[in-house]
């Protein structure tokens, strides 16, 4: 059966896309869960929608379209994070309203609007992509690899702790907003596959699953990468068996039962742990106060 | 004329209109090791914030190593050591790469890591005492281990200059025994330190000039006071020259708190 599928050129294009997404969203994902900002996704994803709207109502690639709005949306979050304030929180609820209000608004106006094509970047069509989506979400996804290559370990050291970041004299609001786009090409490049509102759980997921496990930050990513191929590459099998199965749908369930089998698992893991050394109590830390 | 680790020429910050640095004029040479002391909320922390560039300085100027911290790009000669290891977001991360991380400073963006690199990181964990745990998530150590995981972050980087908040505050008497020695291995090696603490314990004796901030100003600024010494002695006269008026008598101690 699979082998009969994998001549089928469709097949063969959503493959792709899930291998890529399913590598990209959680190494982009671990910092940012990291960095305590896991609904970061989920509000690059809200404003994305507006973007895809817009390329509609102007008649340019909505991909390209999202790449833009996305990427401005993900910078206008992170100078308002930056800043720092209480007001901050509001001002992102705004954002991210104001993104799926004016999405939703835009695609009722546009010629080639309809309610089909809003829920495919909703909930996502890995069916219908396209050659020319293959070579915008290769493209992206080498970006976002790339990023993770050259700057991991300075991006390491900013999502651990900004303030060491300041005083290692790294280029700490240059880097805030490199991780920042990054997350908004990568919400881009999951559109097609798992939906704008479903974007951020693969970023999430497969991290939050991959931490019950292990003890370090590579190995952290490295596994959360291989969970997250795994979950898009499960979820689009899944859909191609039965028709009725929704493939974005597919693949975040697919996370989620992972994450509650590396709960169970992960408990044991620990649990030999703290048998190992005495000295394993967790200590309370009181991260959020500063100086 | 030798350059200085850090120069601040009437350094003042304010949050929010409240001032917290009233004035400031410090010099820190280097080979000196200068321990900053005072009451919690006194602006000692916010004076070592404000040395690094972390804090902003309303007014005034400082300079580390003769540079704005803005524009200083020679960053591999500070060791910082803040006040508590950030756990991020539960994202475990090893001992051995938390320490690794202080090498940052030293590594180019496109080179990997080096030999030397992984030289300095192996000897910081040794002389903490960490080398056995170099595995483990740092969210799994007490919070005494997890100063030393600070303290050997620093270590790695092998900098010029360590800048110490509060490295003693709630750690285990072994953990401050360990770092007393360690600092006296560094000194003796003729690095410079600036250090934030509440009380001095087993550091005393490596301190070599002690800086007491009362209300966010200097109020005191040489040899390290000793309150079991000199200071406790009835009748001795506190030399404060920028205090406006002694805020207590013998019994309060050079923190100015009340015992």
């Amino acid at each position: 059966m699979i082998f009969e599928l994998l001549q089928e050129e469709l097949f063969q294009l959503a493959l792709i896309a899930a291998l890529l997404v399913g590598l990209c969203a959680p190494a982009v994902g671990t910092f940012i869960v990291q960095r305590r900002l896991s609904l970061l996704g989920d509000g690059i994803g809200h404003v994305a929608l507006t973007g895809v709207a817009l390329g509609f109502l102007t008649g340019t690639t909505p991909v390209l379209t999202a790449v833009l709005v996305s990427i401005a949306g993900a910078v206008a979050i992170e100078l308002v994070r930056a800043r720092g304030r209480t007001s901050g929180d509001v001002a992102l609820a705004l954002l991210f309203y104001g993104g799926i209000a004016g999405g939703v608004m835009l695609m009722g106006i546009a010629p080639g609007g309809s309610n089909a094509k809003l829920n495919s970047y909703l909930f996502g069509a890995i069916a219908s992509v396209t050659v020319e989506d293959i070579w915008v979400i290769a493209a992206l996804a080498a970006a976002v690899i790339a990023v993770v290559v050259i700057f991991g370990r300075e991006l390491f050291v900013l999502c651990q702790d900004e303030e060491m970041a300041k005083a290692s004299g790294l280029p700490v609001r240059f880097l805030s907003l490199l991780i920042a786009v990054t997350a908004a090409l990568t919400v881009v490049i999951a559109m097609r596959v798992v939906g704008l509102l479903l974007v951020s759980a693969l970023m999430v997921i497969p991290v939050a699953t991959s931490q019950q496990l292990t003890r370090g930050f590579r190995t952290t990513m490295g596994l959360a990468m291989l969970f997250g191929v795994l979950a898009s590459v499960g979820g689009l099998l899944a859909s191609t068996y039965s028709a009725k199965v929704p493939p974005g749908a597919a693949i975040v369930l697919l996370a989620l039962a992972g994450f509650v089998l590396a709960l169970g698992v992960g408990k044991f893991v620990r649990r030999g742990r703290t048998q190992e050394s005495t000295l394993s109590e967790r200590p309370k830390l009181r991260v959020e106060e500063v100086a | 004329m030798s350059e200085t680790a850090f120069a601040m020429t009437d350094g003042r910050v304010s949050f929010d209109g409240k001032p917290v640095l009233r004035g400031i004029d410090l010099t820190v040479c280097p080979g000196e090791v200068v321990a900053l002391l005072g009451a919690n909320g006194s602006g000692k922390s916010t004076l070592v914030r404000t040395l690094l560039g972390l804090t902003p300085l309303t007014s005034g100027q400082t300079l580390v190593y003769g540079t704005p911290p803005g524009r200083f790009r020679e960053w591999w000669r500070i060791g910082y050591v803040p006040q508590r290891l950030q756990v991020g977001g539960g994202v475990p991360a090893t001992v051995r790469e938390v320490v690794a991380s202080g090498r940052i400073a030293r590594q180019s963006r496109f080179r990997r890591t080096s030999a030397a690199d992984k030289a300095a990181v192996a000897s910081a964990l040794e002389a903490v005492r960490l080398a056995d745990r170099a595995g483990d998530p740092v969210q799994s150590l007490s919070g005494g281990q997890q100063q030393r995981v600070l303290i050997a972050r620093a270590l790695a980087g092998e900098p010029d200059t360590y800048v110490m908040d509060e490295p003693t505050a709630g750690v285990d008497a072994e953990t401050q025994q360990l770092l007393a020695d360690t600092l006296a291995r560094l000194v003796e090696a003729g690095r410079t330190v600036v250090l934030v603490a509440h009380e001095l314990g087993p550091l005393e004796p490596i301190i070599t000039r002690g800086v007491v901030i009362r209300e966010g100003r200097i109020a005191h600024d040489g040899r390290p006071p000793r309150p079991e010494g000199d200071c406790a002695r009835p009748g001795h006269e506190h030399q404060h020259p920028h205090a406006e008026e002694p805020v207590g008598g013998p019994l309060t101690g050079w923190q100015g708190e009340p015992r």
